[in-house]
């Protein structure tokens, strides 16, 4: 495990003499317990009831062979990265601009972006898949199965990357927009100079993560028939009766291509930490649930040290979810108990505050007399 | 496309009661369902072998989820069907439909173990030093803490990460089409449409509103009991 890994470090602390040589003890027959079961399910493969022996080289040599690779593997790897490239270009231009039109000032604007991102969100990719193939295959279009694993695939990645757009921004430290409002830029003017800017270097460590999804998806192109490399290595194998052999060999291409984003992603927010003032994370916050429940906050009150044992933590920045609107900040902080004061009631102190300050300003009141 | 003539429109209500719709969300609602049972229990396995302090565990879990994490669902879904079932010729039932759906819910369920080990592990990470350390000064052992300090609250923690996952499972449960389940969302809304090509988009909008119906509450709920079951602290 990695060291920077903290929940492995909370349960248990550093064991003595007798707990090392307990874990020792255990770690082995946890050991013999999994070699045991890599073995059961080997022996399996080798000997089914019925059937052949899966571990058999005549098997394995035709989903191995230069052949396959050169006639079946890279052409369906080649279309699989097409589709995804296409597909995470295109979600890129969606999720921008989808996600800066909802940031917008015009309320209207803000609503319509918001049906059709929300909509794109719940309604599951290959639903969307199916129909539009059905669909450019009625209009006559050619490689309707390829527009329509992109198109798909840019409805819903950018959708996830508009609210990455939008949670950006909302996460942004609120005296970016305070700062530029006061160097007399309109809202709509810092929003384009100031603050997407910021909140897209917050958010390509999350973009990267998405890429991997849209990777995954591109898979489910062989279900509309796409040639991808799923529907080649299907191909292959049906002609050597070895699906199994030549659905392994794919299985690791995707991995290993999956893999390598991923670890780009997770090595991402050190790079992008001094281009934003905003936080940075590599991991995807609410891709999936309308209303956006998160628990970031929560991991944030567990995270923050408490100098006094115990002592009230003080929240300098916070998670907003995507749904966060900069203007509600007050309410927001209200509502994920940040802030325990009520807004209304926060807004009085204040005022108060203010009045008592002012109050050696004020001319001296004259007392009534009584009569 | 879709007209608004008198004859289209009962043409087109008449497809509700040609093919069984609701049946088929139904199969997709069975399929979550039972797939996140397995989920449940299998992520709860792996989320106490990813914090134990046996480093082989660890090591076994932390690869089970990188593992699914970067696996297509399809090629599991196809595997289930046409290496499992086709080649090792494990089945469930003799009976196709039946043997389909389980082999699919398996799928399913087995991928999305991993995500449900993550998000509980992100609900861990809302628990402070202190509660473990707290139980270890009582002289807990581990499976003691893990059961009744940490994964207690771990849950609570979790439920806004568990939730997106079980929309996402939702979702994911029409992939169930690439294992051959024939009658659920996505496969029907392709048979249908291949026979009615005149109502295509509304076609597309009943099961995409179906699936907005679907979702939204699920959504609405996370949000609240996320907020309801957090732990203040």
């Amino acid at each position: 495990m990695n060291s920077n890994d903290s929940t492995t470090k909370l349960l248990f602390d550093e064991p003595g003499p007798k707990g090392k040589r307990l874990i020792r003890i255990m770690n082995w027959i946890a050991g013999a317990v999994l070699i045991a079961l890599a073995v059961v399910i080997l022996a399996r493969l080798a000997n089914p009831p019925q059937g052949e022996n899966q571990l058999s080289w005549d098997l394995w040599k035709p989903a191995l062979d230069t052949e396959a690779w050169t006639d079946f593997y890279l052409p369906g790897l080649g279309l699989t990265l097409g589709a995804a490239a296409a597909g995470i270009v295109g979600s890129l231009v969606f999720g921008l601009v989808f996600g800066v039109l909802r940031l917008l000032p015009n309320p209207y604007i803000r609503f319509v972006a918001a049906i059709i991102i929300e909509f794109c969100r719940a309604v599951p990719v290959l639903i969307m898949m199916v129909f539009f193939w059905r669909w450019f295959a009625a209009v006559g279009i050619r490689q309707a199965s390829y527009f329509a694993v992109v198109l798909a695939l840019i409805l819903y990645n950018g959708s996830v990357i508009a609210e990455l757009v939008r949670s950006g921004v909302g996460n942004l430290p609120g005296g970016q927009r305070e700062a530029s409002l006061a160097l007399g830029l309109t809202r709509t003017e810092s929003l384009m100079q100031v603050e997407v800017p910021q909140a897209i270097f917050a958010m390509l460590p999350a973009t990267v993560t998405q890429l991997v999804v849209a990777l995954k998806d591109t898979a489910l192109g062989s279900i509309i028939l796409y040639t991808d490399l799923l529907q080649e290595s299907r191909r292959l194998g049906s002609m050597y009766f070895n699906i199994l052999q030549t659905l392994a060999v794919s299985a690791v291409v995707y991995f290993v291509i999956c893999w390598i984003v991923s670890r780009i992603a997770e090595a991402m927010p050190a790079w992008m930490a001094n281009r934003t003032s905003g936080p940075v994370e590599e991991e995807v916050v609410p891709p999936i649930a309308v209303m956006d429940a998160t628990n970031r906050n929560q991991i944030k009150a567990a995270k923050t040290p408490r100098p006094f044992g115990g002592a009230e933590p003080v929240y300098p920045d916070h998670y907003h979810g995507s749904n966060a609107h900069n203007e509600h900040w007050l309410h927001n902080h209200y509502v994920e108990q940040e802030n325990l004061e009520h807004p209304h009631d926060y807004a009085q102190e204040i005022t108060q505050e203010i009045k008592k300050n002012m109050e050696h300003l004020r001319l001296p009141q004259r007392k009534e007399k009584k009569k | 496309m879709t007209g608004f003539s008198s004859t289209n429109l009962s043409e087109f209500f008449s497809l509700f009661t040609e093919y069984d719709i609701l049946g088929a969300f139904w199969v997709n609602i069975r399929l979550t369902f039972w797939s996140a049972v397995i989920a449940t229990v299998l992520g709860i396995v792996l989320i106490i072998m990813r914090i134990s302090p046996i480093s082989s565990l660890r090591g076994f879990a932390a690869g089970y989820c990188e593992f699914f994490k970067n696996m297509p669902l399809t090629i599991i879904m196809v595997f289930m069907v046409l290496g499992v079932f086709g080649q090792l010729k494990i089945s469930f039932s003799d009976t196709f439909t039946i043997n389909f759906f389980w082999l699919a819910v398996t799928g399913l369920g087995v991928y999305t173990a991993a995500f449900v080990c993550e998000s509980l592990r992100s609900g861990i990470n809302t628990i402070p030093v202190g509660q473990a350390e707290a139980s270890r000064a009582l002289g807990l052992s581990f499976m003691q803490s893990a059961t009744q300090i940490i994964l207690p609250q771990a849950i609570r923690g979790a439920v806004a990460p568990l939730g997106n996952t079980l929309i996402a499972l939702l979702k994911n449960s029409t992939v169930a089409a690439a294992a051959s389940v024939a009658t659920e969302t996505s496969s029907l809304m392709s048979t249908m449409i291949e026979f009615h090509s005149e109502h295509i988009i509304g076609i597309f909008l009943i099961f995409a509103v179906g699936y907005l119906i679907l979702i939204i509450p699920i959504g609405l709920l996370t949000t609240y009991l996320s907020n309801r079951l957090a732990v203040r602290r």
